[in-house]
C-alpha cells in the first residue's frame, strides 16, 4: 500500500540539494504514488533537475529573501497544504528542517514525529521508528488523527538512489505571509574554512572526547589524524558542551549521525547519547584509558591506553607510510 | 530587559533511561535535576539582564508532581522567579502540547522581551519545542545561537550552520534557542542556594492557562506507540592493552580495511 501524495521538504546548499533531501526523496518513492518537493529558496530552477532525478515530479517553491528559511518554509507549506492535500510530509532533522517542521506543526495543529530512522506505511497506518537509549531500543509510533502527517527524519537513515526521472516541474509562489516570523533576517553568511570532506559524507571520521584531557589536544590529535586519513573530525557532546569545539562537530543523539567506513573514537567513553550517532559505522576503533568504557562494547578494535601516547605514534607511523 | 528561560527537569542522564511498559513513556520518577542543556540559557539570560542594567529572569517549566529541585538550581544561579506547570493531565504530552503549555506560561509570567531555550532537551530531544513556542506566540525565532547580543530593541545572534555560522537579527520580542557551550554556566553560590529557597514559584494547572485537557496529554498527542523492540546488538571485537605498540595494530587494521 502506498499513500497518494508524499512531500519532501527540500533543502539546498550552493545550488544543489542536500544529501538528506535526496535520501528522503528516495524513501518517498517507496511510500507514495506521487512525490513532490517543497522548497524555500531562490534557486529552485537549479535544484529541479536533481530533485526530479531522485523522484520529485514537481517542486513548489518560494524565495525566502533574507528571512530565515524555516520561517518562510513553514508558511509556504501551510499555504500549500490546504489546496494540495498531501498525506505525509518528510523533513530532514536539520537546522532549517527543524525550524520549518515546528512552524508547520503549530500552523496545522498537528503533531510532528521527530528523530525518525524509518517510516512505514501499512494499510491506513503510517508510523515512524526512532532509536532511543543509545540505539539499543527502537520505538515505533503511529500517527492518529487528520492528515497530513509530519515526520522529521535523521540524515543517513536511508540510502539516496536516483530514479532516473526528468527535471521536476517548478511551481513558484510569489510570496507567502509568515507574519512576524519573517522578521528574523540573515545579515551575513560566514563560511568556516574546512579542509577535507564533510562529517556526514566522510569515509573516515575521527572524534574526540573528554579523554583528550584538554581543548588544546583536539587539533594535534583529532584533527591531525583526520587530515592524514582524509577524513572528517567530530566530537562527543561533553567537549561541545565544554566549548572546546563547535556544535556542528557533535556526533550523537543531539548532534549528527555518521556512518563512515571507519570511525575512530579517541577518549570517548561511549555515553548512550554518543553511541546512537555512530553505531551504524562499518568499523569502529576506540582508544580509551578505561578498560570498562562502554565504547569497547561496540568497537571492532579497542585499545586500552592513553590517547596522548597512542595517537602521536599512530600519526607518525601513518606519515611515514604516505 | 525581561527574559523567560524554558528549563526542563529531567532524570539524571548518568542513569540509563527506561520506558514504562504500561504508559510507554520515559520513566520520570524520583528526583529530577536541571537539564544541563538549559543551564546555558539561564546563564545567557542572567548576563543579558546584567548588561541591560534592568529587568529579571523568569524560569518556565513543565514537570510532573510539582517537582522543583531542578528549578531551585536555576534560581540559585540567579533567576528571580519561576512558573511551574504541573498537572496529572499532562502525562503523555508530546512536543506540540508541551509548546502550548510553555507559550501560555510565558504569557502568564508577564511581558517578556526574549524567551530563551536550549536547542533540545537531553531526555526527550524532539527538538521542535523552541520553534513551536515561537509560532504559538507569533514571534520570530532565532535558532541554534552560539552567540547573542541585545541592543537597540533588537537581538542579534551567530546561528550555527553546516558551513559555519550566519549572523541573524530580529526585532523583539523573539525566541532564541542556544547551543551548548554558548557561555560558561556559573555554579550557584552558597548565598544563591539559600536565597533560592525563598524565591517565588507560581504553580499553575492546565486549566489556569486556558488550555483544555483535550489539547494536552495522550488525547492531544494524536499518536500511538505501537511497538518497543530491542535493536540488533553490535558485537564487540578485539580489545588490546597498549604496551607501546598499539599504533601498529591500528595501522594494520586500517590497511586491512584498505583505508590506507
Amino acid at each position: 500500500m502506498t499513500l497518494p501524495k508524499v512531500w519532501v521538504y527540500a533543502e539546498g546548499e550552493e545550488g544543489k540539494a542536500t544529501s538528506a533531501t535526496l535520501e528522503l526523496l528516495t524513501k518517498a518513492r517507496e511510500l507514495g504514488e506521487t512525490v513532490e518537493a517543497v522548497y524555500a529558496g531562490d534557486d529552485a530552477d537549479a535544484l529541479a533537475p536533481q530533485l526530479g532525478e531522485y523522484g520529485a515530479a514537481k517542486v513548489h517553491a518560494t524565495d525566502h529573501g533574507s528571512s530565515l528559511s524555516g520561517a518562510i518554509g513553514g508558511a509556504l507549506l501551510a499555504q500549500l497544504v490546504a489546496q494540495e492535500q498531501p498525506d505525509l510530509i518528510l523533513f530532514a532533522q536539520s537546522y532549517d528542517g527543524r525550524d520549518a517542521m515546528g512552524r508547520l506543526s503549530v500552523k496545522l495543529d498537528r503533531p510532528v514525529l521527530t528523530n525518525g530512522n524509518g517510516v512505514d506505511v501499512d494499510g491506513e497506518t503510517v508510523s515512524v521508528s526512532t532509536a532511543v537509549f543509545g540505539g539499543n531500543t527502537i520505538v515505533t509510533t503511529a500517527f492518529q488523527g487528520e492528515k497530513p502527517y509530519l515526520a522529521g527524519i535523521r540524515p543517513k537513515s536511508f540510502a539516496a538512489e536516483p530514479s532516473g526521472g526528468g527535471a521536476a516541474e517548478v511551481a513558484t509562489l510569489d510570496s507567502v505571509g509568515a507574519g512576524r516570523a519573517a522578521e528574523a533576517q540573515v545579515l551575513e553568511h560566514h563560511v568556516e574554512e574546512q579542509e577535507g570532506p564533510k562529517l556526514e559524507d566522510a569515509d573516515v571520521v575521527v572524534s574526540g572526547g573528554r579523554g583528550l584531557g584538554s581543548a588544546d589536544n583536539y587539533e594535534p590529535l583529532v584533527e591531525e589524524l583526520a587530515n592524514i586519513l582524509k577524513g572528517a573530525s567530530g566530537a562527543s557532546r561533553a567537549i561541545v558542551d565544554a566549548g572546546w569545539v563547535p556544535y556542528s562537530k557533535q556526533v550523537g543523539q543531539t548532534g549528527k549521525t555518521v556512518k563512515p567506513k571507519v570511525y575512530i573514537a579517541i577518549g570517548i567513553s561511549g555515553a548512550t547519547q554518543h553511541m546512537v550517532g555512530m553505531k551504524g559505522s562499518d568499523n569502529i576503533i576506540a582508544i580509551n584509558k578505561d578498560p570498562e568504557a562502554p565504547i569497547f562494547s561496540v568497537s571492532d578494535l579497542g585499545v586500552v591506553g592513553d590517547a596522548s601516547k597512542v595517537v602521536p605514534k599512530l600519526i607518525e607511523a601513518l606519515k611515514a607510510k604516505s | 530587559m525581561n527574559i523567560a528561560v524554558c528549563v526542563k527537569q529531567i532524570p539524571d542522564p548518568a542513569t540509563p533511561g527506561e520506558l514504562d511498559p504500561e504508559t510507554k513513556t520515559l520513566k520520570r520518577e524520583g528526583k529530577l535535576i536541571l537539564d544541563d542543556s538549559d543551564s546555558y540559557g539561564v546563564e545567557m539570560a542572567l548576563q543579558l539582564v546584567d548588561t541591560a542594567g534592568d529587568g529579571e529572569v523568569t524560569l518556565i517549566s513543565m514537570a510532573p508532581n510539582d517537582e522543583v529541585s531542578g528549578l531551585r538550581t536555576a534560581l540559585a544561579m540567579g533567576a528571580a522567579k519561576a512558573v511551574l506547570v504541573s498537572d496529572p493531565v499532562l502525562q503523555g504530552s508530546d512536543a506540540l502540547a508541551t509548546a502550548k503549555v510553555i507559550a501560555k506560561a510565558v504569557g502568564r509570567a508577564g511581558d517578556m522581551d526574549l524567551v530563551l531555550t536550549a536547542t533540545e532537551s537531553t531526555d526527550g530531544y524532539t527538538g521542535t519545542v523552541p520553534e513551536q513556542v515561537a509560532e504559538l506566540l507569533g514571534w520570530p525565532s532565532l535558532t541554534f545561537a552560539k552567540h547573542i547580543e541585545v541592543g537597540d530593541g533588537k537581538v542579534k545572534i551567530q546561528r550555527q550552520t553546516e558551513a559555519g555560522y550566519d549572523i541573524v537579527e530580529s526585532t523583539l520580542p523573539a525566541v532564541v534557542s542556544v547551543t551548548a557551550g554558548v557561555v560558561e554556566p556559573r555554579y550557584p553560590s552558597f548565598k544563591g542556594i539559600m536565597a533560592a529557597k525563598n524565591k517565588p514559584v507560581d504553580n499553575a494547572k492546565v486549566a489556569d492557562l486556558g488550555l483544555t485537557e483535550d489539547e494536552v496529554g495522550w488525547k492531544g498527542a494524536r499518536q500511538e506507540i505501537t511497538s518497543i523492540e530491542a535493536a540488533p546488538e553490535r558485537q564487540a571485537g578485539k580489545k588490546i592493552e597498549d604496551e607501546g605498540d598499539a599504533h601498529e595494530r591500528i595501522v594494520a587494521f586500517l590497511e586491512q580495511l584498505k583505508v590506507i
